[in-house]
């Protein structure tokens, strides 16, 4: 049982960043710390894929004059990576796009707050 | 030649159509507008050639820059994608050709932005339907997710507040579609969807691969409006500006179903769907949402919310299509996806024109002055209401009678039950309308001088859909022999 | 495609079509009133003839179809004018010429608003009827048969009173459930048998569903039939739609729609399931306990109503069970009565309601208990409704009688003596409703002028001749159906091709057939 602790330590630590996320998505009032959380969450994702593509005793997938290329073993993925690459920059995009419309959102109601927000928009 | 081109041209289009954007809105005010309806057509054009294509010689798969799969990224346009995809451009090109003058005037500031946003979804969306290639779906539906935000989100604050509310869960659900294809990765190590067909082939079943399933089933129902996952529609529809309603309530899910049934039907094993009684599941939430949209849109006040809420239940008849399993329920499903498409486009655009003569989206607010002041737009609101209950000839009644053999065929007396029940709803409140748009008003009018703001722009493409309903319904079997019936080998 | 068609033909969808083409026609010149009649008029002589025409052909056992295209997999949107869809259309489209005419008189003497929108609406419910007339196959038949509600809502809410928007809605609920009921017997038939062909003699065979899927299936589709024919207790909407005009109430509520459900009877119990099946699984009698139970209910509430048109609209309720009971009684002569009786019906009721109508346009009166002398102003009216009161109660020699007769004798052959007491007493109960109006109006005095009364309007002689000569053609035509069962159209002959189809019997006579002057 400890086994599954230990030897998947990173992805529960992964796991307790996406909850973490989740929750502040979720559960928080606040529109921005709402925004927090989704990039907390994205983070999370983000780094399950590294560590997902992570191999013990292997380098960064950058050729090594001294290691042959038949080695793969000694070289880490690099898929993971240049998805991630990708996924980061959706989620500064999707960052960009949420501050805007809190931006709007601000400047007509003054307030970010989901509770107030609903007294001032009935 | 250009036929190995073909899966390319109609994402490429869109995205051109948004690049030049900026240059058409530096010449003329107009000329964003002149864009985005070029480019609709001209990807129309390409989804349609598509689709001929394809009927005729089969699949092609384009690889992009020439890397071949499974390393590189694959475009498959298949007779499904490509389907879906003309679905998509006929319908943008007619709410494009329609967008004129809503979006003068409720958008503020220049039009460049919109209409660049608009194509950018599009692309995102084409994009989706035509990619073979896991991860990249996700890039194309974040691409779709940021664009269709954003035209959800102009216009007036409280549609910036819904659209916020539609990023959280929109991330959310592409999010864990993401952790599912991280999963299934890790499993096959490929991201290729025909590769890891392959794969799973093989290999069967493990217990990441049955969490991927759910993680993508979830993020996938997110974006689809299953419920109980559809909280974001109807604030979402209600408050948008009326061109980026009745570009996305048509389309957007649509696409989202076609994920589904790409997934559920091609790429899981099937073994984890039977293990998982997945499309037993999926008919039920359908089942679900048909009832709970019908019952939810009764009371409402407000026409779009009301839409909005109809547009729950319609995407409930497809999900129960995609859960029976058999191929009458897959092309009622298929089908619903165009006929829907077309009714609600009609429906969204009908609100469009009310608003546009200031009469406003509340029920109680309309009255029998329509019927003279509007005679087209009120005509066509009541076929598209006759198509949403399900009455013949028009192409709703046809995907009805789809859905209705599927569940005979399974023997599922509750689903025929939850169709019928809900085309009487949808009777109810399409009805209230009708009632008030056509009874209870004076002797007949003179005519009157028409309204000076682009009357045609708005009139004809609510007609064109309008009579598209009865031709779909009558030409019902030309649509599924030709087109459909090719779709079912992947199809259990 | 059904196989008993033995010749293409394209006169049953010019049939259809053409009061279809009139409508924008009718739509457009809503302008000039004059030739907006004319396009109705013009329709509905070209349609007479397109049936006519059929005729002959049917009578030789031949059945001219088309099959315009496939709208479902296996299944065509096709025509077919068999026997019993010409019986059907010669009664409703012959019917549709002298409500035309009424139609003017009425709409004009009553000075009615949105007269366009009624003539446009009239022309395609007429389109639909015989749409349903015509069709080959159960999805054909619904589709048009949902297209036949949809064209006669705007009908029945032509007032637009709160009054009339309530009687639309209660008809859209009760009519377009009966639809989705039908929808879904039509797609489990699909499912189960893969075919949806109406055939002489039933498509059902037994095997093909449980004794309880049978019943369950029957009773789907009896409702789905039932509420257009008034099968209590789905006939609520039928009285509640007299607020709508008389010659809507006198053509679609007692010849087209109300005939319509009860054809649709008779296709699903001989053309569906089929005399066999009836009898095998007890259809028959579940089919006989509601007819039955409905002629004397319906002949019940009758007496008690004032309302003249209400009378009427229960007196129709009663006499579709006895077209249904007619069915439900499996024996050639108890279905010769029963397609009889919806001709004979039709012709009968029709001229009551155009008497109601008239006196309504002339004098404003509604109620019977005003009626009191009447019929020395009106004669010609009210001999007319009393031509229509005694062919109702079945006295020769109307055709009442001649259908009534062919009923009772099938009743007695297939020794199911409860039915013939149930005509018997139905028509005791006809008389008595009826006959006190009509002597009401012929040896009651009018009621003496009040004091103060004299703005009221006391009109003297008949309705205008746009609404008499009408009642009084049918009325005539009653008489010569009764007298001669094939003159001037062939409703007998036609009658007997369609039970030796679908029985595989001729109709026997106790008594020998009532001489035909058509050689």
């Amino acid at each position: 049982m400890l086994e599954l602790f230990h030897d998947y330590g990173a992805y529960w630590m992964c796991f307790l960043i996406l909850t973490i996320g989740l929750y502040g998505m979720l559960v928080k009032k606040n529109y921005i710390k709402k925004v927090i959380g989704m990039t907390i969450f994205q983070a999370a994702i983000i780094l399950f894929f590294i560590i997902a593509g992570y191999k013990e005793f292997a380098t960064v997938p950058v050729r090594d004059p001294g290691l042959s290329t038949e080695n793969v073993d000694a070289y880490i993925n690099p898929l993971p990576h240049a998805l991630m690459l990708t996924a980061i920059v959706v989620g500064v995009a999707t960052v960009g796009v949420a501050l805007s419309l809190l931006i709007r959102v601000y400047a007509r109601y003054g307030t970010l707050d989901e509770d107030a927000l609903e007294d001032k928009m009935q | 030649m250009i036929a190995q081109h073909l899966p390319i041209l109609v994402v490429l289009t869109f995205f051109a159509g948004a690049l030049l954007m900026p240059l058409a809105g530096l010449l003329h005010r107009r000329a964003p507008w002149m864009v985005a309806v070029c480019t609709c057509f001209t990807a129309t054009l390409a989804a349609v050639y598509a689709l001929l294509h394809v009927a005729a010689e089969g699949t092609v798969r384009y690889a992009m820059g020439g890397w071949r799969p499974p390393i590189g990224i694959e475009l498959v346009a298949d007779p499904l994608s490509t389907f879906v995809a003309v679905v998509l451009g006929l319908l943008s090109l007619i709410v494009m050709v329609h967008s004129r003058e809503p979006v003068e005037r409720e958008i503020e500031g220049e039009p460049i932005t919109y209409y660049a946003s608009a194509m950018l979804l599009l692309g995102g969306l084409s994009g989706i339907v035509m990619t073979g290639d896991l991860f990249n779906l996700y890039v194309f539906l974040e691409i779709s997710s940021l664009a269709s935000y954003a035209l959800l989100g102009c216009g007036s604050a409280r549609a910036s507040v819904s659209a916020f509310r539609y990023l959280m869960l929109g991330t959310l659900g592409a999010s864990f579609y993401l952790i599912g294809v991280g999963f299934m990765f890790v499993d096959t190590g490929s991201l290729n969807m025909a590769d890891v067909t392959a794969i799973f082939a093989e290999t069967g079943l493990t217990p990441l691969t049955t969490l991927a399933v759910i993680f993508i089933l979830v993020g996938m129902g997110i974006k689809m409006a299953l419920l109980p996952l559809h909280q974001w529609l109807p604030d979402a529809y209600t408050y948008a500006p009326a061109t980026s309603t009745a570009l996305i309530a048509p389309i957007g899910t649509k696409v989202a179903a076609y994920v589904l049934i790409r997934l559920l039907y091609e790429v899981f094993p099937a073994e984890a769907i039977r293990h998982l009684h997945l499309l037993d599941v999926i008919a039920a939430l359908g089942a679900v949402g048909i009832i709970w949209g019908s019952v939810m849109a009764l009371p409402q006040k407000n026409i779009k919310r009301m839409l909005a809420y109809s547009s729950v239940a319609q995407i409930g008849y497809i999900a129960l299509g995609i859960g029976l399993g058999t191929t009458y329920g897959f092309i009622g499903a298929i089908l619903h996806i165009l006929n829907h498409a077309c009714m609600k486009g009609c429906l969204f655009m009908v609100t469009a024109n009310l608003e546009a003569r200031g009469k406003g989206i509340r029920i109680d607010g309309l009255t029998a002055e329509l019927r003279r002041e509007m005679p087209v737009t009120a005509a066509c609101f009541t076929i598209a209401a006759i198509s949403m209950i399900g009455l013949p000839p028009t192409a709703g009644f046809f995907s009805k009678w789809y859905l209705l053999l599927g569940s005979y065929e399974e023997g599922r007396w509750i689903y025929i039950a939850v169709i019928l029940i809900s085309s009487l709803l949808n009777a109810v409140y399409f009805f209230r309308i009708i009632e008030r748009m056509y009874l209870g008003g004076g002797e007949e009018a003179p005519a009157q001088a028409p309204s000076p703001r682009g009357t045609a722009l708005l009139i004809g493409p609510v007609l064109a859909l309008g009579l598209s309903l009865i031709a779909l319904g009558v030409g019902n079997l030309l649509i599924v022999n030709y087109f459909i019936l090719p779709m079912l080998p992947f199809a259990p | 495609m059904n196989p008993s068609l033995s010749q293409e033909s394209i006169l049953p969808l010019v049939a259809v079509l053409v009061s279809l083409a009139a409508v924008p026609a009718i739509l457009l010149s809503g302008r000039r009133p004059n030739l907006r009649e004319f396009w109705t008029f013009a329709a509905a002589v070209a349609k007479f003839a397109c049936v006519l025409a059929l005729v002959p052909g049917a009578l030789r056992g031949e059945t001219a179809g088309i099959t315009l295209l496939p709208i479902a997999p296996g299944v065509s949107f096709s025509l077919s004018a068999d026997p019993l869809g010409v019986f059907f259309a010669l009664v409703a489209s012959s019917l549709w010429i002298v409500t035309t005419v009424y139609s003017i008189g009425y709409m004009r003497g009553n000075g009615e608003k949105r007269q366009t929108r009624y003539f446009a609406a009239f022309a395609l419910s007429l389109a639909s009827t015989i749409g349903i007339a015509f069709a080959d196959n159960l999805l054909t038949f619904l589709v048009f048969y949902e297209v036949l509600t949809l064209a006669t809502y705007p009908l029945v809410v032509h007032k637009e009173t709160p009054a009339a928007i309530r009687a639309g809605r209660m008809y859209l609920a009760y009519a377009l459930t009966a639809g989705l009921l039908f929808l879904a017997a039509s797609g489990w038939l699909y499912a189960r048998t893969g075919s949806l062909d109406f055939a002489a003699g039933g498509i059902i065979e037994s095997g093909m569903f449980t004794g309880g899927e049978m019943k369950v299936l029957f009773m789907l589709f009896l409702a789905g039939v039932g509420v257009k024919s008034g099968i209590m207790p789905l006939h609520s909407w039928l009285p509640a739609a007299m607020v709508a005009p008389t010659p809507v109430s006198a053509l679609l509520h007692a010849v087209a729609v109300v005939k319509s459900g009860a054809f649709g009877v008779l296709r699903v119990t001989g053309f569906v399931f089929g005399p066999d099946t009836m009898v095998d699984y007890g259809l028959d009698t579940i089919l006989a306990v509601f007819a039955g139970t409905t002629i004397i209910l319906a002949s019940m509430i009758a007496l008690r109503q004032d309302n003249l048109k209400k009378r009427l609209a229960f007196s129709t309720v009663g006499h579709l069970s006895y077209i249904v009971l007619g069915a439900a009684i499996i024996s050639p002569a108890a279905l010769t009565g029963s397609m009889l009786h919806l001709s004979a019906h039709a012709f009968m009721k029709i001229t009551l309601f155009f008497c109601a109508g008239a006196i309504y346009v002339h004098t404003h009166k509604t109620e019977i208990s005003q009626l009191n002398g009447l019929g020395r102003s009106m004669p010609w009216t009210f001999g007319a409704f009393t031509i229509g009161s005694l062919g109702l109660a079945g006295i020769p020699p109307l055709n009442g009688f001649v259908s009534k007769w062919w009923l009772c004798v099938g009743s007695l052959e297939t020794g199911r003596e409860w039915a013939l007491a149930i005509f018997l007493l139905s028509g005791v109960l006809n008389a008595g409703y009826f006959f006190p109006i009509v002597i009401r109006a012929f040896f009651f005095a009018p009621p003496t002028p009040v004091r103060g009364d004299e703005h009221v309007h006391h009109p003297h002689g008949e309705a205008s001749a746009w609404m008499v000569a009408p009642l009084c053609t049918t009325a005539l035509l009653a008489v010569v159906f009764g007298l001669f069962p094939n003159f001037p159209f062939p409703f007998f002959e036609l009658a007997e091709h369609v039970v030796e189809a679908v029985m595989q019997a001729a109709p026997t006579a106790i008594l020998p057939e009532l001489p035909s002057i058509v050689p």
